[in-house]
Formats: structure tokens, sequence, C-alpha cells
């Protein structure tokens, strides 16, 4: 099954990359397809069939407006930081507790973090979640990780778990 | 349509160029990724916008393959940056490159010296397991 997946998914990508739908491009397709399933199939997510689920990608839907409103506004805020005269950084290497416990989900949560507001995930080690911050504002343990994974955890868990 | 494209090209360009102010203003490894992967990230994403809104924006869908390549680029790009820029700065410390003087807290210390023992303690073993092979 995963494996099926794999293929199909590659396949899908080659013919929108080519865009046109001539035999040829479709056999060799289906080869390249065949030998990229074949080698990487293992390591395929699993669960896939949690995709068909039609609220998860509701949620995917309001997740990527949202996110790309912080990603946005992250941009921004490392831009003016940058071209301040001082660099006003007090960036460290802090340390934070998520609550998401699926693979998939942590993933993201980890790249939705480096792309957002001065964070930059350095390592995971099983739901501690070590964050390089570029502006250190707080103290508080619990005002970190509401800062740093609070802003997309619902949202996530919703499409992922 | 074209004027979008263009707009969208143009803030796209001004990102890039902060990101790499940033990498050149900014003090050590970890905080230039930061820049890297942010500013230059968004930057290069919404110029693939504007080169996808300018592929659909003209008539006729001649050079539709264009905008749907500068889309797929864009979520690659999206998927693979962060995973690059995490490499990155865990290499760099696992290896030993200090963090800013100016930094205010380093709570990876602990974790980064049980990873290195760890690495260490494989590779001893390996070792010993060829030595044996050998013998």
């Amino acid at each position: 099954m995963k494996w099926l997946m794999c293929m199909l998914s590659v396949l899908g990508l080659w013919l929108l990359l080519f865009w046109s739908l001539d035999p040829w491009v479709i056999g060799t397709g289906v080869f390249f397809a065949l030998i990229v399933g074949g080698l990487l199939g293992e390591i395929y997510p699993d669960g896939i069939a949690k995709a068909l689920d039609p609220r998860r990608w509701f949620f995917l839907l309001v997740f990527l407006p949202y996110f790309l409103w912080y990603c946005m506004r992250a941009n921004v805020d490392v831009a003016l930081r940058v071209i301040h005269p001082d660099v006003p950084i007090r960036p460290g290497i802090v340390k934070v507790r998520t609550t998401l416990a699926g693979e998939m989900s942590r993933t993201f949560l980890a790249n939705c973090i480096t792309l957002t507001p001065g964070t930059l995930t350095v390592d995971i080690d099983g739901q501690d979640f070590y964050i390089h911050w570029l502006n250190i504002d707080t103290d508080d343990e619990a005002r970190r990780t509401a800062e740093i994974c609070g802003r997309f955890e619902p949202l996530l868990r919703r499409i992922f778990e | 349509m074209p004027d979008i494209a263009y707009w969208l090209i143009g803030v796209g360009l001004a990102f890039d160029l902060f990101g790499c102010i940033g990498l050149v203003r900014l003090p050590d490894v970890y905080n230039r990724a930061q820049a890297a992967t942010k500013c230059v990230t968004l930057g290069t994403c919404v110029m693939l916008a504007g080169v996808a809104v300018a592929a659909f924006g003209e008539s006729g869908g001649a050079i539709w393959p264009m905008g749907i390549k500068a889309i797929i680029c864009a979520v690659f790009i999206l998927l693979t940056s962060p995973v690059a820029a995490h490499a990155i700065c865990r290499g760099a410390y696992l290896s030993g490159v200090p963090l800013w003087p100016g930094s205010v807290e380093d709570a990876f210390g602990p974790r980064a010296q049980d990873i290195r023992n760890e690495q260490a303690a494989a590779q001893t073993q390996r070792a010993e397991h060829e030595e044996t092979q050998a013998s």
C-alpha cells in the first residue's frame, strides 16, 4: 500500500512537471515511478489513509493563510533587525516542550517554527524542542512555549493527528 | 495581471536582499542561518508566486507549465529549507562552533554532550567490531 502510494505521488508529480499526456511521457513516468517507489517506498509516511478525511483538508486550508501571515511578520521583523544600525538581538538556545505526539505533526511544527519569527529548531528530543531564538524576550517557560509553539499546535493537531 | 507579478517579484527581491544583508551583519552561524532561512525562503517563494501569476495571467494557457513548475518549486523550497537550516545548525553545534558571546542562554549544551558521547561510543564499537573481524 505504502509503495503504491509513493509510486502514484511520484507519477503525479512527473505529470504535473511535464504537463502533457503524451504516451511517451506517461511511459517514462511509470518507469521512473517504479524505480523511485521501489527504492523509497519504505520511508513513505504511515497512516496515509488519514489524508482522505476532508476535515483535515479544511483545516489545512485554514492553516496556510494563518501560517503565511506569521511568516510574513517574521520576515519583516528579521529584516528590520538586520537593517537597524545597532542590530538589536538577544540570541540564545531555549528548550520548550510541545504537546504534539505524532511524528508527522512534530516534523511540521519544527518546520513552521523554523520559518517564523526569529526561531530556528536546532534539535528535537522526543517532545522537547531546542530552539535557537534571535530575540529572547521573556524568561518565563510558559510564555515561551505559548509564543513559540502555541500558535500552531491546535491547528496542526487537527490536521495531522 | 503583469503589474501584480512585477510587484511580487520586486517584494521577493527586497526580502532576498535583506536576507543577504543579514548574512553579513549578524554575528554567528546560528543567527546567520536565521536570516538565510527566513528572508531568503519567503523572498524566493514570493518571486516564484510572481512568476506563477505572470504565467497564469497570460491568455491561451501556452505557458501554464511554467506557472505550475514555479508553484511546485515554491512548495519544495518551503519544505526543504527549514530542514537544511536545522541540519546545519545541529551539525555546527555538535562539531563545536561556539555561540556568539552576546548570547543570553544555551539550553542545548547538555543534550549536545549526550549526543557526542553516543556518537563516540558508536564509533569505538564500530572500530572494535572491525578489529575483531580483521583478526
